[in-house]
């Protein structure tokens, strides 16, 4: 198992944001990073290509009970939802949509907060809806780190507005801040 | 730090859901069936998993909705349309080749895959000579699959993922809607037996020509999937097809080496003859 998890969650503007944050981190960056994006569930996951091109880190579309590896940046299929399961590795579910979403933010942080805890940073980004806030919550319970994009520059404010209010421990940080933030855990 | 109390309260409900109904989910995905299992506490009322433990354990009937939880029932006609057409345009040709057929639909929920399948076999002429065996563990799924009754609001997308798999008519003509349902055509199923039948507790099947279990494995952790893949290796005939669900795959099984890709990108696999 992994030292540490980093799970992101983004909706409505998702894209542009993530292209601000994963894009920095090195490819031995020292962590997974687990990444859901309500897409439409009829795509191709057009996402993996798109960050593979722009990422140092190595990209891919999670696969089930594949083991989690640091420096590789995971994305949740399209119309499944995304778990973290107790010894490291992911696993897929076509379960009900959660919050009218299939994957949803609350089933990966809900799963991932149970097997990392303390060692678990969950990020909330721009979205307009309010799945992820009660994963967030249960980060805060469990232990871990919990990130909400600042509102200000969310291009959709609802998500991290849900989140941060959900979640009162939460830091409301900048993309720039969150890159920052994410690049310390390099040098650590 | 000691286990957290609800981890323990879960391993004991599912210890004693085998020990009592001799149903075993104990190596199922565990993250899943504790979301599952928390909503099953919340929604039927339980301050606990102890308490709900203890009411399945007492009183019997309890337990059909708490196999509703347990199972994931979620399922399309032509579910990956695409898979379906590998199916039509790359296995069938082989298949028509055998004088009779066995096909297993194994995890057949409501029925929604068995019916795909048996129309892809009456339009490619093989129906008459194929006996289709369709398995699930929930009771309800499989009398659900027996009635093959949906509603009409799903059969919209059951027509559009039919049209794209290459179907050859009209889905319309495979059922009659009535009251805003649709009522599949029973000859469909005049050559399917329908059965009980856990793949994590039950043995194999014999000399299948053809196995489809989509997304049931995902739902067992990795242990139990390579037991079930040893399964559907046994079950099958020499150079028989293994079709899985299209996020799913062979890559992580310790029985990889039993099967040899034949679609890669559908997840069908062709048993190896030795
Ligand atoms: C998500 S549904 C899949 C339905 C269909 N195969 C599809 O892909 O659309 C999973 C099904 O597997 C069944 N199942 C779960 N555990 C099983 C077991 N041990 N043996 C057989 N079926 C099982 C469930 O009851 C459910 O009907």
């Amino acid at each position: 198992m992994t030292q540490g998890l980093v799970a992101i969650g983004a909706s409505a503007g998702g894209v542009q944001a993530l292209s601000h944050i994963l894009p920095d981190l090195p490819a031995d960056y020292p962590l997974p990073v687990v990444v859901v994006v309500h897409i439409p569930p009829r795509k191709d996951n057009a996402l993996v290509a798109l960050f593979d091109r722009k990422c140092r880190m190595r990209v891919k579309e999670a696969e089930d009970k594949e083991p989690l590896t640091s420096g590789t940046v995971y994305f949740a299929p399209p119309d499944y939802h995304l778990l973290v399961e107790a010894e490291g590795a992911l696993a897929l579910s076509t379960e009900e949509p959660v919050n009218h979403s299939r994957p949803a933010i609350d089933v990966l942080f809900e799963s991932a907060a149970d097997a990392y805890g303390a060692a678990l940073t969950g990020i909330v980004l721009t979205g307009a809806n309010n799945d992820g806030a009660a994963g967030l919550q249960a980060i805060c319970a469990a232990g871990g780190t919990a990130i909400v994009q600042n509102p200000d520059e969310a291009e959709v404010a609802a998500m991290p507005v849900a989140a941060a209010d959900a979640c009162r421990g939460a830091l409301v940080m900048t993309l720039d801040e969150i890159a920052a933030h994410l690049a310390k855990t390099v040098t650590q | 730090m000691s286990e957290p109390v609800e981890e323990i309260e879960i391993q004991l409900l599912l210890d004693a859901l085998y020990r009592h109904y001799h149903y075993d989910f104990r190596h199922y995905a565990r993250a899943s069936i504790k979301r599952r299992l928390l909503q099953a506490q919340k929604q039927l009322g339980f301050d606990s998993i102890s308490a709900l433990q203890s009411a399945v354990l007492h009183d019997e009937t309890m337990l059909p909705n708490l196999l509703n939880y347990l199972t994931v029932q979620v399922s399309e006609m032509f579910r990956d349309p695409s898979y379906f057409r590998a199916l039509r345009e790359k296995v069938i040709p082989h298949l028509r080749t055998y004088p009779s057929l066995k096909v297993w639909v194994a995890g057949c929920s409501h029925g929604e895959e068995l019916y795909s399948l048996a129309i892809l076999f009456r339009e490619e002429g093989l129906a008459e000579k194929t006996i289709f065996y369709a398995t699930d563990i929930n009771p309800a799924a499989l009398k659900a699959a027996k009635a093959g009754v949906y509603s009409l609001d799903r059969v919209r997308l059951f027509t559009e993922n039919y049209q794209q798999s290459g179907g050859q008519c009209s889905l319309s003509e495979y059922y009659t809607a009535d009251y805003g349902r649709a009522v599949f055509d029973q000859s469909l199923r005049a050559r399917t037996v329908f059965s009980d039948h856990s793949l994590v507790t039950d043995a194999a099947f014999g000399e299948m020509h053809l196995i489809s279990c989509r997304n049931v494995l995902i739902y067992f952790d990795r242990e139990l999937q390579d037991r079930v893949v040893g399964l559907f290796a046994e079950s099958l005939a020499r150079r028989g097809f293994l079709g899985i669900g299209s996020k799913e795959s062979l890559r992580f099984s310790a029985q990889a080496d039993r099967f040899s890709e034949f679609v890669r990108e559908e997840r069908i696999y062709r048993r190896k003859s030795r």
